[in-house]
């Protein structure tokens, strides 16, 4: 008995050091930082400005707060592929009630209470999507792929259906001036400012409280987490809910920003999302991940295109070194496990 | 010696199988009761029924000599029954604490607690307590549970059903992917938790390892309880013998 290895009854938490290098999230972290630094070197002058940076948190706004939502879901093992969809109905559903409201079907001068109308009308046009999705597959079991691809395909015939397959040409002035284009003290975007505070509280809620810790359970084992007594087909439907929720709140986002319901303009946000998330180091098998590894993941993408665009190299070198980063975590993310259930 | 968990004549068909016809089955407080059978014999069907998994037909269990009803596994759960599963029930990403914790979170005290925001410092705490007088050896509590070895899984496995027991534990198999020195472990964890007072049920086609861990064993054969030992009386012919048939008990049904 005197040869195993684990005799000391030490259980104490690992040192700080040890967490960090064993996170994903750092590595991915330094990766985010490497980029940085090597454009700012090679393009001092035009590359490290606040109106870069600016420009760069303005642009990633609207997919961060899909990328939020699809980390949760896919730390439950699942995922969803109808957010950009889900954004395009939710803004569309809510122009077209502000439209309603206004005379003359012209929203550009409609007041702050058409506007809340419009934001409520938007969140729940998205949650409607996102309860339709949980129900789906938490409830009757059909496998998230299928069901999101479904509601991807309806989401987008509906808000097109809406508007006889054209985008809405007025969306109030108020709501450009202030989400769209206004700024905190002159300097901070409203659009980063509500991205940010979103991410905050949804990171907050997956890292700290137990709905969080069951998000990660069910994504880790979903028998082991109904056995242990937690409801995982009311939480799955929850999740999925919160998703379709943040997709309408990105939505309105969208709206304030483009000026416009941009039919044809959100069709990659669902892959772009799920690039995102996992490179950001979150497990598409489930039961891993964190949303600063999801805010990273929706920068490096956003980086390169900037860097690459200032530094004069074809923007469609992006795309492949996007691929290259996304093929690379997942198969980090892979080897990592098999490392992990040889024991 | 008085019966935590009494089971008479438990009686469970399924369609036209009669899985249990009339199984008796009892256990007491501070003693190991391994219950053994051939394939078939109806000891998972049993264990099922007295963990709320399923609802025999007919018969009755008595907690304490309190008649009760097993509907669910959450209703055996307030009861003080807790069962580990054979394969292995535990969230492998989540770290040893979170898992003993898993589904009975502490949180917060105040407005962040009624926010469910969950008190990892205090868990951590407790779990290592809970782990150290189990005898449960881990590195550290805060790796995921999958970069442990087998062994430690199981007695995380092990030690999550016994902290939150108040009564009685089921174990199906609980040793049965494991190596030597990982089994002696997880033996080890069954015999302080009997000592402590717990009424701890062993399923296992192990026979050796039953002879050495439990203090009496009940022989399940075509869904009735055949036989009845003293563990330390027994020998292994006698086991086998009930289990096949060659050795019956009148009294034990």
């Amino acid at each position: 008995m005197s040869t195993t290895v684990d005799t000391l009854p030490t259980v104490e938490r690992r040192s700080f050091t040890t967490r960090l290098l064993s996170a994903n999230t750092f590595w991915i972290a330094l990766v985010l930082l490497a980029l940085i630094v090597v454009f700012s070197i090679l393009a001092p002058d035009s590359f490290l400005t606040f109106f870069n940076f600016q420009q760069l948190f303005i642009e990633t706004a609207v997919l961060l707060v899909i990328a939020v939502g699809m980390t949760f879901v896919i730390i439950t093992g699942g995922i969803d592929l109808s957010v950009g969809s889900v954004l395009i109905f939710a803004g569309m559903i809510s122009a077209k009630t502000m439209e309603w409201m206004s005379p003359g079907q012209d929203a550009s001068n409609a007041g702050w209470g058409t506007i809340l109308v419009g934001l409520v009308v938007a969140i729940l046009g998205g949650s409607v999507w996102g309860l339709l999705n949980g129900l789906l597959i938490a409830r009757a079991h059909i496998p998230p792929l299928i069901v999101t691809l479904g509601t991807l395909g309806a989401a987008l015939g509906v808000a097109s259906l809406l508007n006889d397959g054209t985008n809405v040409r007025t969306v109030p002035l108020e709501l450009r001036d202030s989400l769209g284009f206004g700024t905190l003290e002159g300097n901070i975007p409203n659009l980063v400012v509500v991205a940010a505070i979103i991410t905050v509280i949804f990171g907050f809620i997956l890292h700290t409280t137990r709905f969080g810790r069951y998000t990660f359970a069910i994504g880790s084992n979903a028998e082991a987490a109904r056995r242990a007594g937690i409801g995982v087909t009311r939480h799955l439907t929850f999740v999925y809910l919160l998703t379709g929720f943040l997709a309408g709140i990105a939505g309105f986002m969208s709206l304030a920003y483009f000026q416009s319901t941009t039919i044809s303009g959100h069709t990659t946000d669902n892959l772009n999302a799920i690039a995102a998330v996992v490179m950001g180091g979150t497990s598409l098998f489930g039961g891993l991940g964190t949303i600063l590894g999801t805010v990273i993941g929706v920068f490096i993408p956003a980086v390169l295109q900037k860097g690459f665009n200032i530094i004069g190299v074809q923007p469609y070198w992006q795309m492949i070194a996007v691929g290259a980063v996304l093929v690379a975590a997942v198969w980090f993310d892979q080897h990592r496990r098999r490392a992990q259930n040889k024991r | 010696m008085t019966a935590v968990l009494q089971a008479q004549n438990i009686v469970k068909h399924y369609g036209s199988v009669e899985a249990l016809r009339g199984a008796s089955f009892e256990v007491g407080s501070g003693e190991v009761v391994a219950l053994i059978g051939d394939n078939g014999a109806g000891k998972s069907t049993l264990v099922k029924c007295l963990s709320g998994a399923e609802i025999p037909d007919s018969g009755t269990i008595t907690i304490d000599g309190r008649q009760v009803t097993l509907d669910s596994p959450v209703t055996a759960r307030r009861l003080g029954i807790e069962t580990v599963y054979q394969d292995l029930a535990v969230a492998p990403d989540l770290d040893p604490a979170a898992n003993l914790f898993l589904g009975r979170e502490i949180r917060r005290k105040g407005l962040l607690g009624a926010l469910g925001v969950l008190d990892k410092a205090e868990m951590r705490r407790q779990a290592a307590e809970e782990f150290t007088r189990l005898g449960v050896t881990l590195q550290s509590i805060d790796v995921p549970i999958g970069s442990l070895s087998g062994g430690q899984r199981q007695s995380v496995a092990v030690a999550r059903s016994v902290v939150w027991a108040s009564k009685v534990v089921f174990m199906d198999e609980p040793t049965a992917a494991l190596g030597v020195v990982q089994r002696e472990k997880v033996l080890d964890v069954i015999r302080r938790v009997r000592d402590e007072g717990m009424a701890v049920v062993l399923i296992s086609h192990n026979m050796p390892e039953v002879l050495s861990v439990s203090d009496r064993v009940e022989v399940l054969r075509l869904g009735r309880r055949v036989a009845r030992f003293t563990a330390a009386d027994a020998t292994l012919e006698d086991l086998v013998g009930a289990m096949t048939g060659a050795l019956t008990q009148e009294d034990a049904a």
